[in-house]
């Protein structure tokens, strides 16, 4: 993590940026992610698995992410 | 438990052709099968874990100790398993578990991505107003779901495939047996044999005579079975089980879904006056009508507690995702059909590892089937009193034999 990103981090403000991390062997590909938020996630083209395009996805998808991490079937997406 | 108090336990699932095609259970089913988990006697005279809460369904769907294969023990059997042969099974790879299951669905999940899926939408277009224009030739009044509930889907799996879908009538017979519930092993076991050898036929004219053609078929041979890495006899059950999931799911959601909104004046028309809409209200129709209602079919490999009850390695467990998509802690008023609703929680892919694999597709079909059924037949309605539809209660997918309509 770059400095300019800890300083982030550690401020307590509302809509603080969020990291996304994506578990390729847990992922079954059904796409919820990339129907949910399009902007962050993507899929593979070679074996359809989960790809992220932003791992700080911009404040306004945050809630998009969570609405993914809840419909992931599989449990492939992580928030922190 | 002894087997005289498992006598006792309610069967499932229940026959009630009162119900109507829209109401889950009645009154005095609620009673009996809303647990949060209840047990329940099976047809086979074995006993189930019925599981009911959206919550539980989730954790239980996305458990590692839950398996999706028939043999194991304690599978929840609605029918006696037929004697089978391992190469009557190889590649269904709805029933494998793990690293099995990973290794086949992983050579097919690109293939039903979003994005692929809207490479193919031009093709159910074209799909669509062609069978558009055979229902208008038809009638009125003419059969919704033999002129273009169940051509729809069939002709765009078979484009897809490679299957020639001039042999729709044999493939759509037998599938329509492995669906049946009351099918007798011996059937059972024929239709299997009969499907598996005609999709064996095709991949062997296909090798013999490869002509770099596009379909999926030519290509998971040439990009995996030539290779080495794919067994025909897999290849067979792979094609297969996308011929049958392909076609009979998206088909009778069609039909029930037209059922549904020509009831309510102004619903059908929204599709028509808000095409922008009809995304959300495929999902509400997704949820509501929850087609496979006999649930999902899982044996515990472990100890697990679901809903506050122990289940214990060797039972078997029941997941109705049906009732979890009627859940009052995630849907209010979840037994009204509402257009508006935001339903995308909804379960009727199912969820974990197994859920399905064709749902991008499935949504593309239904959006534009429908938006353009509103399209060209504002005033389509059903030309049938409600008693005189035949439901398929049996099937393992709920839908109409038959719906007549008019314009
Ligand atoms: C509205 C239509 C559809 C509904 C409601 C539906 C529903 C489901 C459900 C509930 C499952 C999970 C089964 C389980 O967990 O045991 C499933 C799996 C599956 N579906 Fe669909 N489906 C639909 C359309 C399709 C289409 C169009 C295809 C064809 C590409 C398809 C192919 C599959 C396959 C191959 C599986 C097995 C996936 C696996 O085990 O990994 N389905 N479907
Ligand atoms: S929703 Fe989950 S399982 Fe599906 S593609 Fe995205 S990360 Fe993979």
């Amino acid at each position: 993590m770059s400095p300019a990103e800890g300083d982030l981090a550690d401020r307590p403000v509302a809509g603080a940026t969020l990291r996304v991390t994506v578990d390729r062997d847990a992922c079954c590909g059904a796409g919820n992610c990339v129907r949910t938020a399009p902007e962050v996630f993507d899929q593979d083209d070679a074996d359809g698995l989960v790809l992220l395009r932003r791992a700080e996805p911009p404040p306004g998808s945050v809630d998009a992410v969570h609405r993914a991490v809840e419909l992931c079937p599989s449990g492939a997406i992580r928030v922190t | 438990m002894t087997r005289a108090v498992e006598a006792e336990l309610p069967l499932w699932p229940p026959v009630n052709l009162a119900r109507g095609p829209f109401a889950l259970l009645d009154e005095s089913e609620r009673d009996r099968y809303v647990g949060p988990v209840t047990r329940v006697r099976l047809p086979t005279g074995h006993a189930a874990w019925l599981v009911t809460r959206h919550a539980d369904v989730r954790q239980l769907l996305r458990h590692p100790g839950f398996s999706s294969d028939l043999t194991r023990p304690g599978f929840p059997l609605l029918r006696p398993l037929p004697p089978q042969a391992p190469e009557d099974v190889k590649g269904s790879f709805i029933r494998m578990d793990g690293a099995e299951h990973a290794r086949l669905r992983r050579m097919l999940t690109a293939e039903f991505m979003i994005k692929n899926v809207r490479r193919i939408e031009p093709l159910i277009r074209q799909t669509v107003d062609e069978s558009l224009t055979d229902l208008a030739a038809a009638g009125p009044p003419a059969d919704l779901v033999s002129t273009f509930a169940l051509p729809l889907p069939s002709m765009v799996i078979c484009h897809l495939l490679g299957v020639p879908y001039a042999d729709h009538d044999f493939f759509q017979s037998r599938s329509r047996a492995l669906l049946d519930q009351q099918t007798s092993p011996e059937v059972l076991r024929t239709a299997v044999q009969e499907l598996r050898d005609y999709i064996r036929g095709l991949i062997g004219a296909k090798r013999a005579h490869p002509d770099g053609s596009e379909d999926l078929l030519s290509r998971l041979i040439a990009e995996r079975v030539e290779p080495g890495e794919l067994d025909v006899d897999e290849l067979v059950g792979m094609a297969l089980l996308l011929l049958i999931a392909g076609h009979e799911t998206t088909a009778n959601m069609i039909g029930l879904s037209v059922l549904l909104l020509t009831r309510h004046p102004g619903q059908f028309t929204i599709l028509r006056d808000e095409p922008d809409r009809a995304a959300g209200v495929v999902e509400e129709l997704l949820r509501y009508l929850s087609i496979v209602r006999t649930g999902l079919f899982r044996a515990a490999t472990e100890d697990a507690e679901i809903g506050g009850q122990l289940i214990r390695a060797g039972e078997g467990a029941i997941v109705l995702i049906s009732l979890a998509n009627r859940d009052a802690a995630v849907f209010d008023d979840g037994d009204d059909f509402d257009p508006y609703r935001q339903a995308h929680q909804h379960v009727a892919f199912g969820f974990g590892v197994h859920q399905c694999i064709g749902q991008p597709l499935a949504r593309a079909e239904l959006r534009i089937a429908l938006v353009e059924l509103a399209r060209r037949f504002p005033d389509l309605r059903v030309a049938a009193a409600p008693q005189e539809l035949r439901t398929r209660d049996n099937s393992i997918v709920f839908g109409l034999d038959a719906l007549p309509v008019t314009w």
